[in-house]
């Protein structure tokens, strides 16, 4: 159980700094949506419309870094099982 | 008096007494916005608004006669963050429920300089926010596009005016959290407004 809780909070701070890096590493707060100018030739205002985007930021860094360090805590509750090869005295 | 001497002087009273325009500014093709701007610490908040209604009364040959009113619905404010956009619309901000418009009516326009089609000019006029209403002066581009809307809309004939702003506010002069938050969110709120308004011609 231990090395389970372990590998789950490295798995959790991989997979979260790999979508970051991959999503283009915004150091601002997390998005939902992306603003989408558009430029109206005639009157030269630029629209904008919103697309809905995931755009992960140093918040959702922070968050898996505090589930990790919560898994990785909790881990050390669980005790190492003792190896067993005591021998047994009630022969 | 002969038909050459009668021709001048309709062109003269046609121009002097030509009626003002009334601008529609409900967008049809939704380009109409408000962008926003505030300063804080991990990076800047900006968003955008395009709920804009409203109406101004434009007079090519007398631009400083301009007025009108202009309508941003508040729950149309936006930005990319779901957190901040709830914050935003909640009672703690700007209370989208119990003040569900912003709006700026025009009292004067002053320095009014016109060169071809575009009129700059300094407009005063009662921006309400927050409930609060308070007087404000800001340097304003009137851009009149005649004929223009059928390139806009097909099947329509009409004119065009743009309007384009800039102009810094303190959400503190507005009731908005006054003397709070400010190591996270600046006071001073830059506004910049590009919208489009129809006159349609029968």
């Amino acid at each position: 159980m231990k090395r389970l809780l372990q590998l789950l909070a490295v798995l959790i701070l991989l997979a979260a700094g790999m979508t970051w890096l991959a999503t283009g590493a915004n150091r601002g707060w997390t998005k939902t949506s992306v603003a989408v100018k558009t430029l109206d030739e005639v009157t030269g205002i630029e629209g904008i419309t919103y697309k809905k985007q995931f755009l992960p930021g140093v918040d959702f860094l922070g968050a898996a870094l505090g589930g990790a360090a919560l898994l990785a805590g909790a881990s050390f509750l669980f005790r190492k099982p003792k190896a067993n090869n005591q021998p047994t005295n009630n022969q | 008096m002969k038909l050459t001497h009668i021709l001048p002087l309709l062109t003269l009273t046609t121009a002097v007494y030509a009626a003002p325009q009334s601008f529609d500014f409900k967008d049809p093709k939704g380009v109409n916005n408000a962008v926003f701007k505030l300063d804080a610490p991990l990076e800047s908040i900006n968003g955008s608004a395009n709920g804009i209604s409203g109406s101004v009364s434009f007079d090519a040959e007398n631009p400083s006669a301009t007025t009108g009113k202009i309508t941003v619905t508040t729950a149309s404010l936006t930005v990319p963050n779901p957190m901040m956009n709830g914050h935003l619309h909640s009672d703690k901000w700007l209370d989208a429920t119990k003040f569900p418009e912003i709006t700026f009516e025009v009292k004067s326009l002053a320095n009014v300089k016109t060169e071809g089609n575009a009129t700059t000019a300094d407009v005063t006029g009662t921006f309400t926010l927050h409930g609060v209403a308070k007087e404000i002066t800001a340097p304003i581009k009137l851009t009149y596009l005649k004929d223009k809307l059928g390139d806009r809309v097909p099947n329509m004939k009409g004119d065009l005016l743009v309007i384009r702003a800039n102009f810094k506010i303190n959400r503190e002069d507005f009731d908005i959290n006054k003397g709070q938050y400010e190591d996270k969110v600046s006071p001073t709120i830059d506004l910049s407004l590009a919208i489009a308004g129809a006159a349609v011609t029968k």
